[in-house]
């Protein structure tokens, strides 16, 4: 997932390092960081927003390892759920209990169905849905997908993923 | 002027095909340096010999108005087997569970140390280590773009033109019965029967259609490009398939409102063949209308390359034959 943070560095040297390390030390990705020299705050500080892509078990870690170098942070922004797919079912899937379905992919923890359209044109025909997942990665998307697939098997629905380079698996 | 004796074994559209266009590039063929002289045709029940080149006109026209090529009795696989000539182009209709007379005729042309062009699937798609092993042996060359997409180039792409490449993924669309079909079941919102139906009308599907619609030509299709383009030594059993026939207009129209077309889509890579109806993002390269045939080649070096083109039709899948043919023989 991907993490912006406000932190609030003392002026004095080695203080940006100190604050980037636990980023790294726990195997995250750096995206970026702004300084905000100029708008050093009453306090005496210097404003940085970090942007960082973290695993998100690491996250706390990261946190810790901030506060315990005695960095003020000031604001977090999670963006949990960074990656989106559609998939679209074919069949029974509300007679096939369609509850049970969604549960399959939101008591994963890393994904989450986050929106279904549902066409039933007539009583005992098939039905079409399309679903739309949201993930914590691009890995964890082909994993939910997998696991709606299995599903599909046993419940005799057909899946229609998109296509892998959508799925960024290449 | 090289010239090179051809026999042209099965004389269905893509036969015909073949003998048109080596009539209309006979001059063409002469610029380069190569003359092709047809000296046997044969299809399922006649034959026409001629040592010194068969008049390919009169034999197109002959088939046209009373379905024969000629009065002689030899069988293919008899002209591959006892007439002098140097390639063999295999065009009879493809069986994917024995192979077909197809097989037959290959093998007796590599026996023979002919060289072989073929747009004939079947065989390639259930004894392909067997068929290359021959070919090696005899030392005949042994080319069949044909096979995957008609005119598309495929196999000739991956093999020659991106040499030095690693190919890691191919998917596309082989099948052009099926996207005729799914692309017209969106335009019209119309059930899979319904378009199915206009399709067999236009001469689009076949009066049975399992063969296209279940998956298995596109499956046939991916076997040929495993094997050739990934080295494996795979049949039409390793390949997981699903067909279209389950597909509603509800679930084009809710994939529509998502940016999405529904496409039947081949995939090969090192870890798996798979047949099965795809979301293709609607601006993307893949999501081609009508009834062409599409693939996009993964590539180390050069990214992804994607061709398009008609993946059937007489004239189409002779092309395919022909550009085989003068590669075999141009200096």
């Amino acid at each position: 997932m991907r993490v912006s943070m406000d932190i609030e560095l003392k002026d004095i040297p080695g203080q940006l390092l100190l604050a980037l390390r636990p980023v790294s030390e726990f195997k995250g990705n750096l995206i970026s960081v702004v300084h905000h020299h100029e708008k050093r705050t009453p306090r005496g500080t210097i404003p940085v927003q970090v942007v960082f892509e973290t695993k998100p078990d690491k996250l706390n870690d990261i946190i810790a390892s901030l506060e315990e170098s005695d960095i003020s942070i000031v604001r977090i922004d999670e963006k949990r759920y960074f990656e989106h797919g559609a998939v679209i079912l074919i069949g029974h899937i509300v007679h096939t209990d369609i509850q049970d379905t969604i549960d399959s992919i939101d008591n994963t923890g890393y994904a989450e169905i986050v929106d279904l359209n549902l066409s039933m044109p007539k009583i005992n025909m098939p039905s079409s849905a399309s679903l739309k997942i949201d993930a914590v990665s691009k890995e964890h998307l082909a994993q939910a997908i997998d696991i709606l697939k299995d599903i599909a098997k046993k419940k005799d629905l057909l899946v229609i993923e998109p296509i892998k380079s959508e799925l960024g698996a290449i | 002027m090289r010239t090179v004796r051809v026999s042209i074994i099965g004389f269905g559209a893509v036969g015909q095909g073949v003998a048109n266009v080596l009539i209309d590039k006979k001059k063409y063929l002469e610029d380069i340096g190569l003359e092709f002289k047809v000296v046997a045709i044969a299809d399922s029940r006649t034959a026409v010999i001629d040592p010194d080149g068969v008049d390919l006109v009169s034999v197109v026209n002959r088939k046209k108005t009373e379905g024969t090529v000629g009065d002689d009795k030899l069988t293919g696989l008899e002209i591959i087997e006892t007439i002098d000539h140097e390639v063999v182009v295999e065009t009879t209709p493809t069986n994917i569970v024995t192979g077909g007379a197809g097989l037959h005729n290959m093998l007796m042309a590599f026996k023979k140390g002919r060289d072989l062009v073929t747009s004939n699937k079947g065989p390639l798609a259930m004894k392909y280590g067997e068929l290359i092993e021959a070919a090696d042996a005899s030392g005949s060359k042994f080319r069949f773009e044909a096979t995957v997409g008609g005119a598309m180039p495929v196999l000739n792409l991956a093999r020659d033109v991106l040499a030095g490449n690693t190919i890691t993924n191919v998917e596309g669309i082989f099948n052009g019965t099926c996207n005729y079909i799914l692309t017209r079941m969106m335009e019209e919102q119309a059930p899979y029967e319904q378009m199915l139906a206009e399709a067999q009308e236009l001469g689009y599907a076949e009066t049975d259609p399992t063969y296209d619609v279940e998956g298995i030509d596109t499956a046939c299709k991916l076997v040929i490009l495993a094997n050739c383009v990934f080295g494996m030594n795979a049949t039409h059993e390793d390949v997981t398939v699903t067909g279209i026939t389950k597909i509603t207009p509800e679930a084009l129209m809710l994939a529509q409102n998502d940016g999405y077309v529904i496409k039947l889509i081949g995939e090969v890579n090192d870890s798996r063949i798979n047949v099965a109806p795809k979301l293709v993002p609607i601006d993307h390269p893949l999501a081609v209308g009508g009834s062409l045939n599409v693939a996009s080649v993964q590539t180390d070096l050069a990214g992804p390359i994607t061709v398009t083109g008609r993946g059937a039709g007489s004239v189409e899948t002779a092309s395919a034959i022909l550009s085989d043919m003068i590669s075999i023989y141009r200096e």
